[in-house]
């Protein structure tokens, strides 16, 4: 269960302001949807929440703490591409995150301990349906099982907050609307706080427990520069019903 | 697209038959064109040396290759090829490790970038033969000095490109394996590491060209032995009906290896041929 909450954050690169006074607080367990046009700074913002790169002032907290200087396995990420790595299979892309916290020095494990994390991630594998396609390299498997075995391999490290950049784009209607609800139970089960860059309205309003749109504020050409863009926009959105089945399956139980 | 064979020349393509003979081609004319000029110039001269004839090349190869030698009793080809073999080999070895421990550093590292990247920038510029007899000064006229110039001329190359090839790795991946736990080491050797060695043996396959021609012109100036050596030493006797053989030989070696290290690629990383594509 995590907050987050967001103070004053701007975001300068040289001259050009890209985010400027962006405040907002997320409840523990929320799934944010960002919205805004191109190029107004949404993936800027992943890029600070995950610390790949530091806000020109402002905080961004997480629990009450400030965050860690680093990308840390406390934040798993899904790009739009490049999340997995070309060399490995998709068991090997999901082992690697236990190999790297187990392995010691070399971040490879052997014998029984390998086979006991094959064994765990072989379930994450399972749960976003990639079992079959577990001796694949990620060139032989299809755009959305990329991004399925992309989320497999950020979940395997537990993260308390995911985030997502437009990790859907590239799919095929039946595809996505698969791995929305893949999507909504894992963030259900998991209870992380997941935060979404979308270029799609309707799976903003459909996944997320919450949709913030970016924008500029001003937009005359000779302004674009010194003003960046802001919260134009930030509303709750009722969970998708696939939630509502899920809570109540929940409580039945 | 089924290949077509009629229509604009660029898009005609020949049956993959037509295709093997075509590549054939060139080959033969070579040899014809050998052998007549040979033909006509013994006919003028029987002692001519420029264009021995093919019974002369295969004397010379029987001589060389199959018929201990007169004086040292030793099979001249097999001797010089080793001598050659083993320099250019460690020569290459050498410098692949050290490409590579450097290359990905510099590649990996911003602080290591910073201070090494113009040293090696401008190092690369040194023209290595130049060096030469500064390699010869200090390191004798032994193997080392050969070795050494090898390495001289292509390891800044092989640092540059592949830490250019590192630069390129997408920096998703890098911020991901962060995300995944993985400290600075880790990237390196699980993430970086594996996905250059194909990469390396692209960049040892450009760099073979260029260490052949500095053991060559090694051997040629200070060998007792050697494929450089002996090339050099009968250019004196204007001994033609062995040097071709030689050149012969030298080229066969590097098609070789072309081919083994190309195949050897697909072999053992048959991801990469997708990774490498573009897009
Ligand atoms: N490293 C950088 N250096 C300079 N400017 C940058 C850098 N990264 C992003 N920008 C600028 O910041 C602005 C926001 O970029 P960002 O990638 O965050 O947009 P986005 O909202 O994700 O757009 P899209 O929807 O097209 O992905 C752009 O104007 C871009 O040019
Ligand atoms: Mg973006």
């Amino acid at each position: 269960m995590t907050e987050v909450s967001v103070r004053n954050l701007w975001m300068e690169y040289g001259d050009q302001i890209v985010l400027e006074r962006i405040n907002f607080d997320v409840p523990a367990h929320s799934f944010v949807s960002l919205v805004g046009p191109s190029g107004c700074g949404k993936s800027t913002f992943l890029r600070l929440l995950l610390s790949q790169e530091n806000a020109t002032r402002g905080q961004i907290c997480v629990d009450g703490e400030p965050l860690l200087p680093n990308p840390e396995p406390d934040r798993g990420v899904v790009f739009q591409k490049y999340s997995v790595f070309p060399h490995l299979t998709a068991l090997e892309n999901v082992l690697i995150g236990l190999e790297f916290e187990r392995g010691g020095f070399s971040g490879r494990l052997h014998g029984r301990a390998k086979r006991n994390a094959q064994a765990e991630a072989m379930q994450y594998l399972e749960g976003v349906g990639l079992a079959d396609a577990a001796q694949k390299y990620p060139s032989s498997l299809s755009g959305g099982m990329q991004q399925r075995l992309a989320i497999a391999q950020a979940l395997i490290k537990k993260p308390r907050i995911l985030l997502l950049d437009e990790p859907f784009g590239a799919l095929d209607p039946g595809i996505r609307s698969e791995v929305h609800d893949l999507m909504l139970r894992l963030w259900w089960e998991t209870k992380m706080t997941v935060f979404m860059v979308t270029h799609d309205l309707r799976e903003a309003f459909y996944l997320g427990t919450r949709v913030i749109a970016f924008d500029r504020v001003r937009k005359r050409e000779e302004e674009l520069e010194r003003y960046g863009a802001t919260i134009a926009f930030d509303t709750p959105s009722d969970p998708a019903p696939f939630v509502t089945e899920l809570a109540t399956a929940e409580a039945a139980e | 697209m089924v290949p077509s064979r009629s229509g604009r020349l660029i898009n005609r393509h020949p049956g993959p038959a037509a295709g093997r003979l075509l590549a054939l081609v060139p080959f033969a004319l070579l040899l014809v064109a050998y052998a007549i000029g040979s033909e006509i110039r013994l006919s003028e001269n029987p002692n001519d040396k420029l264009l021995p004839s093919f019974t002369a090349l295969s004397d010379a190869v029987e001589r060389m290759a199959f018929e201990p030698d007169k004086r040292t009793g030793d099979y001249l080809l097999w001797v010089d090829t080793v001598a050659s073999l083993s320099r250019l080999i460690g020569g290459v070895a050498l410098a692949t490790l050290l490409g590579t421990a450097i290359g990905i550093s510099v590649g990996l590292i911003p602080y290591a970038r910073r201070t090494m990247s113009a040293f090696i920038a401008v190092f690369a510029m040194i023209p290595p033969l130049a060096v030469l007899p500064i390699l010869f000064i200090t390191f004798g006229l032994g193997e080392v000095a050969k070795v050494v110039l090898i390495v001289f001329g292509i390891a800044p190359f092989m640092m540059r490109d592949l830490a250019m090839r590192v630069a390129e790795l997408p920096s998703e991946q890098l911020v991901k394996a962060q995300t995944l736990g993985a400290s600075t080491w880790h990237i390196a050797w699980r993430i970086v590491l594996p996905q250059m060695l194909p990469r390396i043996i692209d960049t040892v396959r450009l760099s073979l060209g260029s260490a052949w021609l500095f053991l060559i012109a090694a051997e040629a100036i200070a060998a007792q032995s050697g494929l450089g050596y002996r090339i050099f030493l009968l250019r004196r006797y204007l001994a033609m009906d062995v040097i071709l053989p030689y050149v012969f030989w030298i080229t066969l070696l590097a098609v070789v290896f072309d081919f083994v290290l190309r195949r050897y690629q697909t072999w053992a990383y048959p991801w990469f041929a997708a990774a490498r594509a573009p897009g």
